[in-house]
């Protein structure tokens, strides 16, 4: 995460500029902040002043739940299943309390609510793509929050909106009854309650012939009421997104936010994941130099592409050095393993430039040789996926990188092909993830089509929890648990660990470090 | 879609590469720029009066190369109609620019709706021009009378001047504001329902389906969403184009225009008798769509198409009817009378259900609404409906000439659609003889007379232009009066503050 190590600072100087910001609406535009419903339009961007660290917090914890929303719609969760995931999470990252419930919370969880969806508005604005993704998931988010709220409170929201929205008249109804009804599909036992909108309002139900309409002006049925609400919260978002998208060439001139925005906006590409230690398989057994090759089957995309260009080339350029080393050094391969690696690899090398050239690079990934603070820190980090999705695009010759990303999409099939992924429905799917720029979900979706069984195994006996398989975002937790899970049996029964060695690899995998 | 017809190309994303090369190639009016603005100067701003732009003083034609002898010349490359010297005379003495001019532009005087407007032209040599745009009525006619295009489209108002979109640092801020809600109607959709020609060819008997189906979006579009501004015009050969010009329906998003587009358009059951889905009750908007397409699904359906007549067109129509008894029954009488008409086997649909021949399975309910459903497929309008569905897209302009024909695309008078002949649309060489003719005819008049009757109106393009001026009248007229409640509006929105 992004460490603002001077933020007391930059706090009270955002606040300045809050504050100058806003002083000519300060008496026109914002009355002072209440939030009367749980559920939010989040019509009107907050006016209160807001340090920067909290600007920040409060919009992870947005994008947190965001991102799990994500996942379970990749997963093609029920939205029964949906809601049971989302609840903890809910909870945990942003809980929104009830009226009815009198807590004293009630106003700062609706004022964190009403400001990181400001934040991540701004910060999700700048593309198309992440617009509608955006636009989409907050979409999401209102409806399940909605179908969670006390009947009587959403009945309130729903009015506090100025939807437009007219009641038929008796006259009326009697008038236009058997067309009302066919129209509108009137089963037996539904009320016989429509009301009436702009026609523009309500283009889903216009589309589909289910509503009537007369010169411009749509009757519909009251069931539809609380889908409109939904759509009409789309649209306006869209709307605001788009302009958002207008003005933001002026949010950059801000310096002390654009770095924020920017970090987040990131996020969203893949959620951020750092390096964890338990990514290591050091634990269960020592990888040698020489069990690279039978390990690269558990390799995700962007490494298995690297092993095999290194293994054709005999030779890999800086960038995919690098990446594979800290890839290397984060399954749990030792130093001296790592070097024996590299120099077998390279067999087209003499030893004297083997040392000249390359020996410092890899001994300064781990931590052995460079800067104190290098040293202290054992290293590099091995990179996430938010880092490879978001660093510059590999050159002509280069491999570094993600795949799914850097390589165009016809390359990237045969790329997948030559690696033995040849369903063509996954394939499919891969290629439209890709077309939406959503590289880390077809990533996850090939890892779950090639542990599909095992997958299925640990569901269905309990063995894992439902955390334990979330989505993939470091390819370090990607090769773990496709270790994991094709060794089920074996590594509960302790036999990998036939070397006996359990012994901790020397200057292996480092803490987590900030880079 | 019709050939040389409509264009689907823009939908293209902007700022395309190869498209910004096309509009890169020096076009004459640049070349001619410096004389544009002198003109400009001498002309001022567009005034309201009169149409200068129809008067009989405009250059005449060179006497001798404009009529050559059409047995003596050398034979041209081109049809007559698609000379650029015919389409000059056409542009200079003939196309109805003010009225054009006003229609696009909702406002006698030059607004943001014509200014930013695009249009893209087809030149003589087949380069296709995007993005022009034109300060008034007076320099696009200039420019058409400069390059010749064999046709022009009309496309969306941008946000900026189409030609400064290249100066923006960001490109999403050059986006498509406003346009027509459009339909195009095209025979060729109808070519599995049509026995009388196919392809390209029309004939008095299948334009009915056109008829039909203007008859249909037209009751749609007026009663259902309220517009009234709807101008229907001949695509110049085999099919129809609409124009709705009301506010509400130029200020349609994408998703309004899609589901607009989509309300319209029922699904067609196909030859493999699937289901058509169309669900009973009926809608209103079908029961209507119904209630005035029966009349013709006796007469230009059953009588004139006769689509059913031969016993392998025939199973076309058992495929349609979902009961097995009461196909083997229909069968099985067609297979020994082999010559029934299409009229005949229709009402033997009900005297073989009648006679016992259904399913037990099977009501009379669901006989009827079968029959219902293929009176639909055979009568409901097949509109290109992706042509609706874009704000972006261009549609060839009204009054152009149709370079496949010749004729002139003519507005359709909705009050006597009956009466509309295609075939007495005139052609771009035919009004120009008339001019000569009337000439002729006239040559005992003073010059000061003469002068009091425009070209167009010494030709059978007359009604169409005078039809299109009084409509063009009454959107103005409903703009004016709207346009006031609308500035109200504006000078509280579109100050939405993004100091957060
Ligand atoms: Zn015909």
């Amino acid at each position: 995460m992004l460490a603002v190590t001077s933020a007391p600072r930059i706090a009270s100087n955002k606040r300045t500029v809050v504050d100058a910001r806003r002083q000519q609406f300060a008496k026109t535009r914002h009355a002072p902040e209440e939030y009367p419903h749980r559920l939010n339009f989040y019509l009107v961007p907050p006016a209160g002043d807001i340090a920067l660290e909290q600007f920040e917090e409060w919009a992870i914890a947005r994008l947190k739940v965001l991102g799990e929303l994500e996942s379970c719609q990749f997963r093609n969760k029920t939205p029964a299943e949906t809601d049971e995931h989302m609840k903890p999470v809910l909870d945990k990252y942003m809980r929104l309390s009830s009226n009815a419930s009198r807590s004293g919370e009630v106003q700062d969880e609706r004022k964190r609510d009403h400001y990181s969806h400001w934040t991540l508005r701004l910060a999700f604005s700048s593309t198309p793509d992440l617009r509608q993704r955006f636009a989409r998931l907050e979409t999401q988010l209102l409806k399940l929050r909605m179908a969670s709220d006390d009947a009587r409170e959403r009945r309130a929201f729903i009015d506090s909106l100025s939807m437009s929205w007219e009641t038929l008249s008796e006259e009326e109804k009697i008038t236009w009854l058997d067309q009302l009804k066919a129209a509108t599909n009137l089963k037996r036992d539904e009320e016989e309650s429509w009301f009436k909108v702009a026609w523009e309002k309500v283009p889903e139900l216009v589309e589909r012939r289910q509503c009537l309409l007369k010169r411009g002006v749509a009757y519909v049925h009251v069931r539809e009421q609380q889908t409109m609400v939904i759509n009409e919260f789309s649209r306006q978002l869209e709307t605001g997104l788009e302009l958002a998208a207008r003005n933001l060439p002026r949010m950059d001139e801000d310096n002390r936010l654009s770095p924020i925005l920017h970090h987040l906006s990131q996020s969203f590409v893949a959620p951020d994941a750092g390096y964890s230690e338990s990514s290591s398989i050091g634990d269960i057994t020592t990888p040698t130099a020489a069990a690279i090759d039978g390990l690269s089957q558990h390799f995700p995309l962007c490494m298995q592409n690297l092993h095999r260009e290194l293994r054709k080339n005999s030779h890999l350029k800086h960038f995919g050095r690098l990446q594979y080393t800290l890839f290397l050094k984060g399954i749990g391969l030792s130093l001296q393993e790592c070097i024996l690696f590299w120099r077998k690899s390279f067999k087209l090398i003499a030893d004297d430039k083997f040392k000249s050239d390359y020996l410092y690079n890899i001994r300064h990934a781990y931590g052995d040789v460079g800067g104190d603070s290098n040293r202290r820190g054992r290293g590099y980090t091995p990179y996430s996926c938010q880092k490879l999705l978001t660093e510059p695009a590999p050159s002509a010759g280069q491999t570094h990188g993600c795949p799914y990303r850097t390589y165009n999409p016809d390359n990237l099939l045969s790329l997948l092909q030559s690696v033995g992924v040849s369903d063509r429905t996954l394939l499919q799917g891969v290629k439209e993830d890709v077309g939406k720029q959503r590289y880390h979900i077809a990533c996850n979706r090939v890892f779950d089509y090639a542990h599909k069984a095992q997958i299925k195994k640990v569901k269905d006996e309990g063995l894992w929890s439902a955390s334990e398989l979330d989505l993939v975002l470091h390819p370090n937790a990607y090769f773990k648990r496709s270790f994991l899970l094709k060794n089920l049996g074996k590594v509960k029964a302790g036999d990998l660990g036939v070397d006996g060695a359990f012994g901790v690899s020397s200057g292996g995998a480092g803490e987590k470090m900030e880079e | 879609m019709e050939d040389s017809d409509m264009t689907d190309a823009p939908a293209a994303p902007l700022g395309n590469e190869e498209e910004e090369q096309v509009t890169d190639l020096p076009t004459p009016q640049d070349a001619t720029a410096g004389a544009s603005t002198k003109l400009e100067d001498m002309f001022g701003d567009d005034s309201d009066d009169d149409d200068d732009e129809f008067s009989s003083s405009a250059p005449a034609r060179p006497a001798a190369s404009s009529q050559p002898d059409p047995q003596s010349a050398p034979a041209p490359s081109k049809p007559r109609y698609a000379e650029p010297d015919t389409l000059r005379q056409f542009y200079s003495r003939l196309f109805p620019f003010r009225p054009l001019f006003q229609w696009l532009n909702h406002s006698p005087t030059p607004q943001p709706d014509f200014q930013n407007r695009e249009f893209a032209f087809v030149l003589p040599g087949g380069a296709y021009i995007r993005y022009q745009s034109f300060a008034s009525a007076d320099l696009f006619r200039k420019q058409c009378i400069q390059m010749t295009p064999e046709r022009f489209e009309i496309g969306p108002q941008y946000s900026i001047n189409p030609r400064d979109r290249k100066t923006l640092r960001k490109a999403s801020a050059f986006r498509p504001v406003m346009k027509e809600l459009v339909f195009d109607i095209d025979m060729t959709d109808y070519d599995p329902i049509r026995t009388c020609c196919s392809g390209a060819a029309i004939c008095p008997k299948c334009w009915q389906f056109i008829t039909m189906a203007i008859k249909v979006v037209d009751a749609a579009l007026r009663e259902d969403f309220g517009f009234q501004h709807i101008l229907w015009v001949y695509s110049g050969r085999r099919g129809a184009h609409a124009w709705i010009s009301d506010k509400r329906a130029r200020e349609m998003d994408d998703t309004k225009r899609r589901a607009l587009a989509n309300y319209l358009v029922l699904v067609s059951g196909n030859e493999q008798g699937k289901k058509t889905g169309i669900k009973r009750p009926l809608h209103p908007h079908i029961d209507r769509s119904l209630k005035i397409l029966n009349p013709y699904f006796q007469t230009d359906v059953l009588a004139d198409q006769d689509p059913w007549h031969s016993a392998e067109r025939a199973e076309k129509l058992l495929a349609l009817l979902p009961d097995k008894t009461l196909t083997t029954a229909l069968q099985k009488k067609w297979d020994s009378s082999p010559n029934r008409s299409s009229n005949q086997k229709w009402s033997d649909i009900d005297t073989v259900a009648e006679a016992g021949n259904l399913s037990a399975t099977f009501t009379a309910k669901q006989l009827v609404e079968a029959k219902q459903d293929i009176r639909l497929e055979y009568t409901y309008p097949r509109l290109d409906a992706e042509v609706s569905k874009k704000l972006n897209h261009l549609l060839k302009s009204p009054f152009v000439v149709h370079p496949g024909t010749g004729r002139v695309c003519v507005p359709i008078d909705t009050r006597s659609l009956e009466d509309f002949d295609p075939f007495s649309v005139p052609t771009v060489t035919q009004l120009l003889q008339e001019i000569d003719a009337w000439d002729a005819e006239h040559v005992g008049m003073t010059e000061e007379d003469r002068a009091k009757v425009q070209d167009w109106q010494r030709t059978s393009l007359k009604p169409y232009v005078e039809y299109f001026r009084g409509y063009v009248a009454g959107l103005l007229k409903a703009e004016s009066a709207a346009g006031k409640r609308g500035r109200e509006e504006e000078g509280v929105a579109g100050s939405e503050s993004m100091e957060f």
